[in-house]
């Protein structure tokens, strides 16, 4: 207290607009917070909290497809006890669509976007907090209705929602289509609007800050690349999620107001007509606004994964990241590729087969951008002086998981190829090799990096190297193969795929990919006794623990509110000049004033 | 690599507009994509149910000179608002409180106006389920009809504030919610044609 009180001394002279905040209680400064980097850690946490539900879930849907229709050893009983601890068939549709809709809504998105983003942006570009730290506070709180949501529904009749995360009509809309589409769906699709709203007011303070907060010097181009795919991100957001909003609007008026935007006319469902008389709504129509969001949500969901991977590439190979400006524009060009691509996604909806062309080649292009950043990458390791430190090792997983996700992706891009792996589990083996290989590994170099910054003090490097190792071995183990599924037929989705004589003699490989879903779930555990555990007893770190360059590493650690003490920091060069022959450390801050040093001497 | 300090010190912070106009415009980008949402929609249902659209539907009489009423209201709104804002250029008290009050009035009206005409529907039996074009009247006149309420409910803060304290002469605040109420006046000149006349 006495250390806070002697920094409001010092610095509230000459921050008028921020002087009277230096005295908060605890409500204001914690909970109901407007400083931009402790609403980056309430994200952090919350979504960590979610991404231990998010894998619970998926534990279940693994040990039915591992031993389908056995008893679940200790949570079964817990759980499914009026069915002798069985996993029924709704429940296994229940926990994949809200393992999806969890990680997706509420982990990777607001951990990224709203942890990552709130957080580093305004220590990046040496701004004081976000442009409205008001509505950034919302953001946050926006997000607890919708976790309320979520949680509810597992507790309504008929359980959660259970039309996968994509939430196709007329499955979803049609109250009498499955036990998951009772309430659990409305409070699915309500939830997923206040993600929405968090989310948009999250992008515009973001958009609005980089663009006018920036501090003397920091020209665009001096941005560090995290702060950059942070503002395509934002920008991605703000322009994809408001068409998602309508369409969940439609989609709740269908369910509570007996309207037909997705319900076809003669609909019938269980042997009942579905219809109302007001149908004559078309079910594709949600799939392309769906999905005109929800493509741009992929990118959203690995831009900032790019980003956090090339700072921390360059921040540990000690070099300067190789083609910075292509960097750029290569996150641009995803960026713009993303909005015009979602049909290929739909190859089988049923599709003009010129549009369906025209969709297969746009999404071929997005190699291009990809690759290039992949080379960068890889331009950047070229040569470097590599620290491997438990940031790094992720960092560097990233790029090699990327690649497979990546590659994958083109298989799916081909419209024939695609025809053959359709709902197949090869689909999930890309979005597992994106999603988890690709932003969950940069999430957790991220964390490693940053935590320093966040808390003052070190995470534990040897349980970090260990949860590293553990976790790219048992992802790559649980992942990979479900290519070979995909490739062999095997759908997803099914509760009891082996129903079908011919998915038989696939059972073995299932049960070796959830054993190794496991392990990575207890892996994780080690991540986040390693959070809690450091948060006590971490190694102190100064203000500048891994020797970078960019201005974060110039704030205090923690950063006090306010960030920059007296004045604001002022930028003369890029953030990435490691080993810079101009002067003798290997690193060369973006703060460091050469030019006066040699006047002065 | 190092650029001299003098280049660039500034940055390009040299903004032309401020942080709030700046997030307002941006806002209304975003608003422009979720109009455009409802829209594709409209377009791709009144093409799936070419015979259901643009048909002379209970109690049109009435329909097409209520809307038409409605589009002059708030048209004129959007000139009392234009009146508030140059009243907080020439510092104006008086002029600010009266303006804005007589935009948020107006747009009173045209809730009221929408109010019936929903209670005429609704007395004629005529509901958002029953058929793909009510469907789309109702969704895109209710989500229009709710900016303005949302619009309603902020110029009329910004009234009670003029009142209390008045607003300085070089205060953004009226016109950055001008620009918001001339935006949803725009939407409802697409939309009057779109579900009345077309």
């Amino acid at each position: 207290m006495a250390e806070s009180q002697a920094s409001a001394a010092t610095h509230g002279a000459h921050v008028e607009e921020h002087e009277p905040e230096y005295e908060l209680g605890f409500v204001r400064k914690y909970i109901f917070s407007t400083d931009h980097k402790i609403i980056g850690i309430q994200f952090l946490f919350t979504t960590l909290f979610f991404f231990l539900i998010g894998g619970l879930l998926v534990l279940a849907v693994r040990w039915q497809l591992a031993w389908p229709w056995s008893n679940m050893p200790i949570f079964g009983p817990l759980v499914f006890g009026s069915e002798g601890g069985q996993i029924s068939p709704e429940f296994y549709t229940m926990a994949f669509t809200m393992h999806a809709s969890i990680m997706i809504f509420m982990v990777v998105i607001p951990i990224l976007a709203g942890a990552f983003g709130n957080f580093i942006i305004p220590l990046q570009i040496g701004a004081r907090d976000m442009a409205f730290p008001k509505l950034n506070m919302f953001s946050y709180w926006f997000m607890w209705p919708a976790m309320c949501c979520f949680v509810a529904s597992f507790f309504v009749e008929g359980g959660a929602a259970a039309s996968g995360w994509t939430s196709y009509p007329p499955l979803s809309s049609v109250w009498s289509a499955a036990p998951g589409s009772g309430m659990g769906q409305t409070l699915w699709l309500t939830g997923v609007s206040f993600v929405g709203v968090s989310s948009l007011m999250g992008s515009l303070n973001y958009i609005t800050t980089i663009v006018t907060m920036r501090c003397p010097g920091m020209t665009l181009f001096r941005m560090p690349l995290t702060t950059w795919s942070l503002f395509i991100t934002a920008i991605l957001q703000a322009f994809a999620l408001p068409v998602l909003t309508a369409a969940l609007v439609m989609q709740i008026m269908d369910r509570l107001a007996g309207t037909g935007f997705f319900i076809p006319p003669e609909l019938v469902v269980n042997n009942v007509e579905a219809s109302g008389t007001g149908t004559g709504g078309q079910p594709i129509l949600w799939q392309h606004l769906f999905w005109f969001y929800s493509h741009p949500a992929v990118y959203i969901m690995i831009l900032p994964a790019m980003g956090i991977n090339s700072d921390v590439m360059a921040t540990f190979a000690r070099k300067p990241i190789f083609g910075y400006k292509p960097m750029v524009y290569a996150i641009s060009g995803i960026a713009g590729l993303g909005f015009i691509v979602w049909g290929h996604h739909m190859f089988q909806s049923g599709m003009n087969p010129y549009l369906g062309t025209a969709f297969m080649i746009s999404t071929m292009f997005i190699a291009l951008p990809s690759a290039v950043k992949v080379f960068n990458w890889l331009g950047t390791l070229w040569g470097g002086n590599i620290r491997f430190t438990a940031a790094m090792l992720n960092a560097v997983a990233f790029v090699s998981t990327f690649i497979i996700g990546g590659l994958s992706g083109i298989f799916m891009a081909a419209t024939p190829v695609d025809i053959h792996i359709h709902d197949t589990y090869f689909i999930v083996a890309h979005i597992h090799y994106v999603l988890f290989g690709g932003s969950v590994f940069a999430i957790f170099a991220g964390i490693y990096y940053w935590y320093p910054k966040m808390f003052g003090r070190h995470m534990n490097e040897p349980l970090g190297k260990l949860h590293f190792f553990l976790t790219f071995t048992f992802a790559n183990l649980a992942f990979f193969p479900m290519h070979l599924l995909g490739v062999a037929g095997f759908p997803r989705r099914l509760a009891d795929p082996y129903h079908y004589i011919t998915f038989k003699h696939l059972l073995g490989l299932n049960q070796f990919i959830t054993v190794c879903a496991i392990c990575l779930g207890l892996t994780q555990l080690i991540f986040m006794f390693n959070i809690i555990i450091s948060l006590i007893g971490g190694k102190r770190a100064g203000k500048n623990p891994w020797d970078s360059n960019s201005l974060e590493w110039q704030a205090d650690s923690p950063a006090p509110h306010g960030n920059w003490g007296p004045s604001l920091p002022v930028v003369h060069r890029g953030p990435y000049e490691y080993s810079s022959p101009e002067v003798q450390e290997d690193w060369l801050p973006q703060t460091r004033d050469l030019n006066a040093e040699k006047a002065s001497s | 690599m190092s650029h001299g300090a003098s280049s660039g010190l500034e940055g390009d912070l040299k903004m032309p507009l401020s942080k709030a106009k700046f997030a307002m415009w941006l806002f209304l980008a975003t608003e422009i994509m979720f109009f455009a949402g409802l829209l594709g929609t409209y377009i791709v249902l009144r093409a799936g149910n070419p015979g259901v659209f643009g048909l002379p539907y209970t109690g049109w009489d009435v329909m097409w000179w209520l809307p038409a009423i409605n589009t002059v209201v708030l048209i004129t709104s959007s000139f009392t608002m234009v009146k508030a804002v140059s009243a907080v250029q020439k510092g104006s008290a008086s002029g600010v409180s009266f303006f804005l009050l007589a935009t948020a009035l107006l747009g009173c009206v045209f809730m009221a106006i929408k109010f019936y005409e929903y209670g005429y529907k609704f007395d004629h039996g005529i509901y958002p389920s029953t058929n793909v074009f009510y469907t789309c009247y109702f969704l895109t006149t209710g989500l229009h009809g709710l900016h303005v309420a949302g619009g309603i409910v902020v110029i009329f803060c910004l009234f009670i504030k003029a009142m209390l304290t008045g607003y300085p002469r070089n205060s953004e605040t009226v016109e950055i919610i001008g620009l918001y109420w001339h935006f949803v006046d725009l939407v409802w000149i697409y939309l009057f044609p779109l579900v009345y006349l077309l």
